[in-house]
């Protein structure tokens, strides 16, 4: 205790000094913390990084939000009305504002939209608009873009937008509770970079001073908040972690209110110290192991089979992220409307015999198998490991080698299709609609080699479909199909720790919005 | 001595055009395309892909895109980041981290490492050269983030005497815990070759003939002794600053301190050429100033060494 004290009065010199109290909450302003690592960007058009998300969250709110069932329901829009599927009509609210008093009209939606389709920006979210009328036009395979505007946007009047998409399709609303379609004021767009250190949103909280890199990100209360989910608390901090365990770590030292990151290694701890504040909230990201189907060695629906069988999914689970992932028999998410438990039955059930039957029809497997994945993160290892000793030990293969790549190099060596071996592959959710994780699956050009024309065709249909029903009907369709085909086996959905500090209350988990809590919500005691 | 220090000054700019030109090459050579990286799992339009490559210059021939790098270092420009932030505005917030860091393990490391060297080494085989000798045996023999941790969860978390992770307390507070535990291996070096060069000036002639003379052993010690045997502690602790400042990426990344180490792995990981270049110049800037002050200290240590 006597060098606390002698280190207290260094730290009150040192505090007296420089007049900066750090982050940490005052008694008097309601203020929380959240764990955050580093956004990459904070502009809504060019963030796909979960973490800026994160911010973008509380700084933005979008024309559609997700409801507790993962159902677009309006947040900035009065109605979303579509009769074919392809011309949909946008009625905004009236009398919303950006945090620096700008309304927000149709044509704030209509600027964003057009900067994050433009090739010259290079945004990040760009092919999120690609099923708006005019985008090709935007994105040449060639050469520079001949225009700066979608044909496909009409701004109609201050509160009405028009949207015509160059093809049906039916999860559009999903696309507009996307973050990555928020609105930019005029401000903005004087100077693109100036304003992402400091951006101008519309949602319930707004910038406290500039993005402190690799620090935090400090946002208060926005009190001309008009939209559904006003804020409960005068402010929030994103504080900025180099690592999930040191977020974790800061957590229990009650230095941090939120970190929705806790690490699988540390959950019976986390489970026992934190008691009722730690949470276990459903994630729609997929673990798959995929076949390159250029190496012909993999041509036999088969023996993709008889190897997904072969595979202990729970076992590797228990072992190596403590249980708390969920092996699945799915392409889908169990938060994504329309998944089925089983879509994949047998083919994707530990089944040690069955799958040694299979794979001797298939004619065995001759040579040396490589399994492939990144250096990203050393679990990926671990589980290759696990699926190594369960393929010698079920199928009798006996030469299996790794094949680790730099993480640099890992998505390239993919897209080139130069995989030497079955590779892990890796899905996070854009929005929860069957359509989401299919796509990339049967689209071209396709990773694993598949040819997915028939599939696409499905997923066409369901996007065309009057009802959400009839377009479920055609989801599943192409679901069973690529799992017929199996270019790629489900493996496991993961599942994301988070833990609160007694500091805060009215946290509620919820697995449609990126924070996975929901930050306007929280009380700050 | 002034002409000695500008020529040494000169020479740095061609180590400087070499050292950046090396990592360059180095980072070029690595594996992969960092505009796929940027992508992720997700589609990237082949426009977007193309307008990425143009405004990073990587469509260019390797030479163009280093002379364009250097052509911007002249006038300022330490070039952009992946994510579009200046890497001098990195450099500027990660390099304080980090040095304040490095620092604070380098003052540490020298104020006790010489102070436990003079107290081993005034007698050869007591029971403080005992006490110290195994000691730092201990200090040594144990991994620097098993420390870390154990430090972290003993007076962060348990005792609370500092802040588990983080700077927002400042420097000092903030850096102290970090501070010792990366300053402790090297502390471990420091106190050991002082107390065996302490042991050998013992041993030589001008000491006798001091102790002979009658002067105290207070004054034999600091007036005559200890300041020949700090030659190879300073040598020592100088390029140990450069090395400390590169070396900090474990003890960051535990602490939660913001600082070069973390940002220059993560660049490495992506590719990301301009950040690591950057990082890595400031590097072997320090290592060069470091040495340049090793050399002159040298002089004011020991009078007979002579500068042309």
């Amino acid at each position: 205790m006597k060098v606390r004290g002698m280190l207290a009065g260094v730290v009150a010199i040192a505090m007296a000094a420089s007049a900066c109290g750090g982050g940490g909450s005052s008694s008097k302003s309601k203020i929380f913390t959240f764990a955050n690592i580093e956004p990459e960007h904070l502009i809504p058009g060019n963030t796909n990084d979960a973490y800026g998300l994160n911010v973008e969250d509380a700084l933005f709110d979008t024309l559609m939000r997700l409801d507790a069932n993962g159902k677009p329901v309006p947040e900035e829009a009065a109605s979303v009305a579509t009769t074919d599927q392809k011309v949909w009509t946008i009625k905004i609210k009236p009398g919303l504002t950006f945090h620096n008093g700008e309304p927000v009209t149709a044509q704030s939606y209509a600027d964003a939209w057009n900067a994050t389709a433009d090739a010259t920006n290079a945004w990040g979210n760009n092919y999120y608009l690609s099923t708006i009328d005019g985008y090709t036009d935007l994105n040449p395979d060639k050469g520079k873009p001949k225009t700066h505007t979608l044909k496909g946007l009409k701004v109609v009047d201050p509160q009405t937008l028009q949207v015509t998409l160059s093809q049906p399709f039916s999860q559009f609303p999903y696309v507009l509770s996307f973050l990555g379609t928020a609105p930019l004021p005029k401000a903005a767009f004087t100077d693109l970079k100036a304003y992402e250190q400091k951006p101008i949103g519309n949602g319930p909280f707004m910038m406290d001073g500039s993005w402190e890199h690799n620090r935090q990100i400090k946002l208060k209360k926005f009190p001309g908040y008009k939209g559904p989910r006003p804020a409960k608390s005068d402010g929030v901090i994103f504080k900025t972690y180099a690592s999930l365990d040191a977020a974790y770590t800061d957590l229990l030292a009650g230095n941090v209110d939120i970190d929705t990151q806790i690490p699988a290694a540390k959950v019976p701890e986390a489970k026992r110290l934190l008691g009722k504040r730690y949470l276990s909230v459903p994630s729609g990201t997929m673990d798959f192991l995929e076949f390159p189907l250029y190496d012909s060695r993999f041509d036999n629906p088969d023996l993709r089979k008889a190897i997904s069988m072969a595979i202990d999914r729970q076992a590797i689970v228990n072992a190596v992220y403590n249980g708390v992932f969920k092996p699945t028999g799915s392409l889908l998410a169990p938060i994504v409307p329309g998944y089925r438990a089983t879509a994949c039955g047998v083919a994707c059930t530990y089944n040690p015999q069955q799958a040694k039957q299979l794979f001797t029809k298939a004619g065995g497997f001759k040579g040396t198998l490589h399994l492939m994945f990144s250096n990203a993160d050393p679990t990926y290892e671990q589980w290759m490991t696990d699926v190594a000793n369960q393929l010698k030990q079920n199928l009798g293969i006996a030469n299996i080698t790794f094949d680790k790549v730099q993480a640099s190099d890992y998505i390239t060596k993919l897209t080139d299709h130069k995989a030497t071996g079955p590779y892990r592959s890796n899905w996070t959710m854009d929005y929860p609609s069957p359509e989401d994780y299919l796509t990339p699956r049967c689209s071209k050009p396709s990773r694993s080699g598949y040819d997915g024309t028939a599939c696409e065709a499905l997923i066409m249909k369901g996007n065309a479909a009057k009802t959400p029903e009839e377009g479920q009907q055609y989801y599943q369709q192409a679901e069973d199909l690529v799992l017929k085909d199996m270019p790629i086996t489900p493996l496991w959905n993961w599942q994301e720790q988070a833990g609160y500090s007694s500091h805060i209350g009215n946290v509620h988990a919820d697995p449609y919005v990126n924070p996975l809590v929901h930050l306007d919500q929280v009380t700050v005691k | 001595m002034w002409r000695y220090v500008v020529r040494r000054l000169l020479q740095m700019v061609p180590v400087l055009i070499g050292t950046t030109l090396l990592i360059y090459l180095a980072v070029f050579a690595l594996p992969g395309d960092p505009i796929r990286v940027l992508g992720g799992d997700k589609p990237m339009p082949p426009a977007v892909y193309n307008a990425l490559r143009h405004h990073y210059h990587l469509d260019e021939p390797l030479i163009v895109q280093y002379g364009k790098y250097l052509w911007g270092l002249v006038h300022g420009d330490f070039g952009q980041t992946l994510s579009g932030q200046a890497v001098s505005d990195v450099l500027k917030t990660d390099w304080s981290v980090t040095a304040r860091l490095a620092l604070t393990a380098w003052i540490f490391e020298m104020v006790v490492g010489i102070a436990l060297g003079v107290w081993a080494g005034r007698r050869k085989g007591g029971v403080a050269d005992t006490v110290v000798l195994s000691g730092t045996t201990m200090v040594i023999a144990i991994p620097t983030f098993v420390l870390a941790y154990s430090a972290q969860l003993l007076f962060g978390l348990k005792l609370g005497w500092f802040p588990t992770a983080g700077t927002d307390d400042g420097w000092p507070y903030s850096y102290l815990l970090p501070g010792i535990v990366l300053g402790s291996a090297n502390l471990a070096y420091v106190a050991r070759l002082t107390r065996t060069s302490l042991v050998e000036n013992f041993r030589s002639d001008y000491v006798r003939t001091a102790v002979a003379k009658g002067l105290s052993r207070r004054r034999v010690l600091v007036r005559h002794t200890l300041r020949n045997s700090l030659i190879p502690v300073v040598t020592f602790l100088g390029i140990d600053l450069g090395s400390l400042m590169a070396g900090t990426i474990v003890i960051e990344g535990i602490f939660n301190l913001p600082g070069i180490g973390g940002q220059i792995f993560n660049a490495i990981q992506i590719k990301d050429g301009p950040t690591v270049v950057g990082i890595a110049t400031l590097l072997v800037l320090v290592y060069l100033f470091a040495n340049l002050v090793v050399d002159i200290l040298y002089g004011v240590l020991d009078p007979r060494i002579r500068y042309e």
